[in-house]
């Protein structure tokens, strides 16, 4: 491995993390599609704040941008607030005008400088480590790697301190705001955050692969567990997984590399969509499996409690009329039938079926819980 | 006169008359059949679908080394529609909300593309510039033929808006009503599904993966201001779509080297920004004036009221009234000499001397009219 | 009650969403003709009570008839009035094009609806008192009169059996009272109507029958018989100190005549 190839992945997983972090408060608050309609309009902030500083390397600039996030999100939720649109259309209609407004200021007043709309878009990681930092002379590294090792400190040191409040804010808005933490400080914060870890982003990986860095680690830790905490490191982990092996898959097929990472990413999910211990596909039909006869033999149990002792339970409760009533396929309702028989629920009395006690305390317990 | 001079190059020049028909139809189209993604609180769906168009055109290619639109649109059909698919599936089977599955599915669905469309370049002499038109939208590089399967696609699409508009618009306002009378609302969904798709594939090769979602919930935004009738709506939002189409790709076409995708993007946001501001009933501005009117009109029947109250406790109803026992009546509301002028302009009241108002026959009559409707 | 028809039967109807039942073997015996109220706290099923006769959910088990045979055969019989909340009032769409969707059934795929069908639509707004509102937005009406459009689009539907999702959520008393006359009439007429209910006091003024529904079936049968304060506090819990007042008509009665004896009404 060559060293400009260690200096690639380190700063994809740099900024793979850093994207993840906040990505998990994003998709927690049903706001997935706000880094979207961000990492698209951060771009005007650039070009705005480029016109009036005039350097492309200014600092000044990721301030613009972040204020150009913070704007994006306000104009959003004024214009639902108009209540003429839906909060989705709002999204839709905001940040492809502000979009398309930076990129034709690129085209038009901007276009000897670096900055051209497929790179804002795409992003080339590959390019990233040719760009130095020299500190007196010696070259201490790639200047990503430093900027968005910096952006990382300030999504951590965020989440550090803000823990509890953004918890509760995210879990329980009204609680918050009843304990007098400000929801609106905490949401514009985090808003601010995603700005800025855009701005970072894409110019390593583009401003639409920003969104499957912010929510796919996420969404898979998502399915994987109920704890912030445990959630929050998952996500970064799936998220340092993606940028090496991404890098790797991109290095032989030697193809983009954020794209890769992308796919990648999305491999990760497929296998936790698929094979998640509870809430995977997999889970999910043996589970449904499983339950078909519990909930199957309960409802036998239901069916013969509420017949019993009336005038009628001669008729329902007969073996061969069981399939008829619960409209079940005789096999089905014979495999019902000897399922709880072999768990003693109920008892068979000359083409009769009768509960035991504990088949009705079965049918009891169920209709309690189900109450 | 330039406007002159763009009219003749429109109709003669060949290449313009291309890239406005192309735009037209795009407009037209994604109009019409957003507006039904907008009513369904699916705007960003278009997003979603047209991302994941991507891989399908890049397959496309790879698969038949075919540069014509027809193939390369079949491939995003494909692929936009398996993207909705997986999003349903997710939403459904797991946890995930709507707009995590969005942005998931749309995300790596680009990625995807991306990965192929580069590995494509190093495919000998597969001059992928085709291709990158999809990314960006060169409505200026349409040909004829392109414009012509766009608009065999797109008239497939209305067509199916058409016969299906009953399904589509039962669908849209109450599913549950319409599965209830017996249509299968799963498959009249796929239907509008597929339609939509369609309309998205048909867009990108002018405007670009990542804008044409605009073209999608921008003219219905705007055109749901300006009716309370569906069918009104998606004419309308057909004509702003083809309007912002058609003038954004002229002013990019006509040398001011501005990209088609943005300028047009642009207009319709325009227009979106005119028809909330503009638009009768609905719009803010219309929406001020008539508060204002309102709050103007409460005033002057309040002044009027407390008029009233003092002309009944006297036994000269028209006797005067100072200013200031009006104001204190009005506690501090302000606004009361106005008011009097108004209300004399009217003829409603009467100016005594400097400080003090009578109420005329008129307005005594008016006065309780008004009283009168206040108690009711 | 003399020997009537049955217009709905369901036995040990079971539904469950996904992994979670909220219907256990519920029996339900609604002769043709009669009113019939489903009670039952927030979350008792009776919303999906509704939709599974309807065939909106498939159900686990049981069998449900619509004057003796499966609802798919029989679904021009019936009419739906579902939860007003149900839909987006902010539609652009008008009074009498929503009125006119109650026809899209007869009408079938594909075709349009027509003259024939504006004039069924305005006869049914003339009988809910809305024939003013047909051009009107829907999003400009009261909660009153949007439940008179839902209940117009019903009628259009020119059927035998109604189910009404809260007809008297949340509209004034003017409404309240042309409702009831309404439904009084549909059963004048021999319709039979299902409608989920929450004031508990005026069940025995304006219901023959009543179904105590949570999560299975607490009883089912004439006001008279069933609707008894014993059979109420099953229903609520220990809920149910405010709802003395409502079992008056029942007291002297048997209490419970329970699912099971149905057959012999
Ligand atoms: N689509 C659904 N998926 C999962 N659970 C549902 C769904 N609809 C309703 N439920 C659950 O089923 C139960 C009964 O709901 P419902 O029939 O609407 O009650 P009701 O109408 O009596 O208030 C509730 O606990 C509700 O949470
Ligand atoms: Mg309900």
């Amino acid at each position: 491995m060559s060293l400009t190839q260690i200096e690639i992945q380190l700063i994809a997983t740099v900024v793979a993390v850093a994207c993840a972090l906040p990505g998990v408060f994003l998709v927690l608050r049903s706001m997935a599609m706000m880094s979207d309609a961000i990492s698209h309009t951060v771009l005007l902030g650039i070009v705005i704040g480029f016109f009036i500083v005039e350097d492309i390397n200014s600092p000044l600039l990721i301030a613009g941008a972040a204020v150009m996030g913070l704007i994006t999100v306000s104009l959003v939720e004024l214009l639902n607030r108009t209540r003429l649109v839906q909060e989705d259309a709002a999204i839709g209609l905001v940040f492809p005008a502000l979009f398309s407004l930076a990129v034709i200021l690129i085209s038009r007043f901007a276009g000897d400088v670096h900055l051209d709309s497929d790179a804002v878009l795409l992003g080339e990681l590959a390019f990233a480590p040719f760009d130095r930092l020299v500190i007196a002379g010696s070259d201490v590294g790639p200047v990503a790697l430093y900027t968005m090792t910096g952006v990382l400190l300030l999504n951590l040191t965020f989440i550090l301190i803000f823990y509890k409040e953004l918890k509760l804010a995210t879990f329980d808005a009204a609680l918050a705001a009843a304990l007098g933490f400000s929801p609106g400080l905490i949401h514009y914060g985090l808003m601010g955050l995603v700005s800025i870890t855009a701005v970072g982003a894409f110019d390593t990986v583009g401003s639409i692969l920003v969104v499957a860095l912010m929510i796919a680690p996420p969404v898979s830790a998502y399915l994987l567990t109920d704890r912030l905490t445990t959630m929050l490191g998952l996500s970064a982990v799936f998220a340092a997984i993606g940028a090496i092996t991404g890098y790797w898959v991109a290095h032989w097929l030697d193809a983009n590399i954020a794209g890769s990472m992308a796919m990648m990413l999305g491999l990760i999910f497929g296998v936790v969509f698929l094979f998640a211990p509870e809430r995977g596909m997999v889970a999910l039909a043996q589970r449904r499996a499983r339950q078909k006869w519990e909930f199957a033999q309960a409802a036998l149990t239901i069916h013969l409690l509420n017949h019993e002792g009336t005038p009628a339970a001669a008729q329902e409760n007969r073996v061969e009329h069981l399939s008829h009533h619960l409209r079940w396929q005789p096999p089905f309702a014979a495999e019902v039938v000897q399922r709880a028989q072999r768990h003693g629920l109920v008892e068979r009395h000359n083409g009769y079926l009768a509960l035991t006690d504990d088949g009705r305390q079965l049918a009891r317990e169920t209709l309690m819980l189900a109450t | 006169m330039e406007l002159w001079s763009l009219l003749q190059d429109l109709l003669f020049d060949y290449t313009l008359r291309t890239v406005a028909l192309g735009a037209a139809v795009l407009g037209i189209v994604s109009g019409s059949l957003g507006s039904f993604a907008v009513l369904r609180r699916q705007s960003l769906l278009g997003d979603a679908m047209s991302h994941a168009a991507l891989p399908g055109i890049v397959i496309a290619f790879i698969l038949t080394r075919s540069k014509f639109s027809l193939v390369l649109l079949l491939g995003a059909l494909v692929a936009g529609w398996l993207a909705t698919l997986l999003m349903t599936a997710i939403v459904r089977y797991t946890r995930v909300k709507q707009d995590s599955a969005l942005g998931l599915v749309l995300s790596i669905f680009f990625g995807f593309g991306l990965v192929l469309l580069t590995y494509v370049q190093r495919i000998p002499d597969a001059n992928q510039a085709g291709l990158n038109s999809y990314l960006f939208g060169q409505a200026a590089a349409l040909l004829q033929r392109d414009v012509l399967a766009m608009a065999v696609l797109g008239s497939a699409a209305l067509v199916l808006m058409g016969l299906f508009w009953k399904e589509f618009k039962l669908l849209s306002f109450d599913p549950v009503f319409g599965a209830s009378l017996g249509f299968p609302m799963r498959l009249v969904d796929t239907l509008l599904t597929t339609t939509l798709v369609i309309a998205i594939v048909v867009g990108l090769q002018a405007v670009g993966v990542v804008l044409m979602s605009a073209m999608v919930v921008a003219p219905a935004a705007a055109a749901r201001q300006w009716t309370d009738r569906l069918s009104i709506m998606v004419l309308l939002a057909a004509l702003f779509g083809a309007l912002a189409g058609v003038i954004g790709a002229l002013i990019s076409s006509s040398g001011s080297g501005l990209a088609t995708g943005p300028t047009i993007v642009l207009v319709v946001s325009a227009i979106v920004t005119i028809s909330i501001f503009l638009a009768p009933n609905r719009g803010l501005l219309w929406r001020w004036i008539v508060r204002r009117r309102n709050r103007r009109r409460l005033r002057v029947e309040a002044v009027l009221a407390d008029l009233y109250t003092l002309a009944t406790q006297h036994e000269n109803r028209y006797h005067a009234h100072d200013a200031v026992v009006i104001r204190t009546m009005r506690a501090g509301q302000g606004g009361v000499a106005h008011t009097l002028d108004i209300l004399q302009e009217r003829g409603l009241v009467r100016k005594e001397d400097e400080s003090r108002w009578a109420l005329t026959p008129d307005g005594f009559r008016e006065a309780q009219r008004i009283t009168a409707d206040m108690q009711e | 009650m003399e020997e009537k028809h049955a217009a709905i039967e369901v036995a040990d109807l079971t539904v469950a969403y996904q992994e979670k039942p909220v219907l256990w073997d519920v029996d339900m015996y609604v002769p043709e003709g009669i009113l019939m109220a489903i009670v039952g706290p927030n979350g008792a099923g009776k919303t999906t009570l509704i939709k599974a006769i309807m065939g909106l959910i498939q159900p686990a088990a049981g069998q449900i008839s619509i004057y003796g045979k499966p609802f798919r055969e029989q679904r021009g019989l019936v009419g739906y009035v579902p939860q007003r909340g149900s839909v987006d009032w902010d539609f652009p769409t008008n009074v009498l094009d929503v009125v006119m969707m109650g026809r899209y059934g007869r009408l079938g795929w594909i075709r349009r609806p027509g003259r024939e069908e504006e004039r069924l639509a305005l006869e049914a707004l003339e009988k809910v008192g809305m024939a003013r509102y047909s051009e009107r937005q829907i999003s400009q009406l009261s909660g009153g009169q949007q439940q008179r459009v839902f209940l117009a689009r019903a009628l259009v539907q020119e059927a035998q059996i109604y189910f009404m999702d809260e007809p008297f959520q949340g509209v004034d008393a003017t409404t309240e009272r042309a409702i009831i006359t309404l439904l009084k009439e549909l059963s004048a007429a021999n319709k039979t109507v299902v409608a989920v209910h929450h004031d508990l006091q005026t069940v025995p003024e304006y219901f023959d029958y009543v179904t105590l529904l949570n999560v299975r079936c607490i009883a089912s049968g004439p006001v008279e018989q069933v609707f008894s304060e014993e059979n109420l506090r099953a229903t609520y819990g220990g809920r149910v100190a405010f709802l003395t007042a409502a079992g008056n008509g029942a007291e002297q009665v048997e209490p419970a005549a329970t699912t099971a004896g149905h057959g012999a009404i």
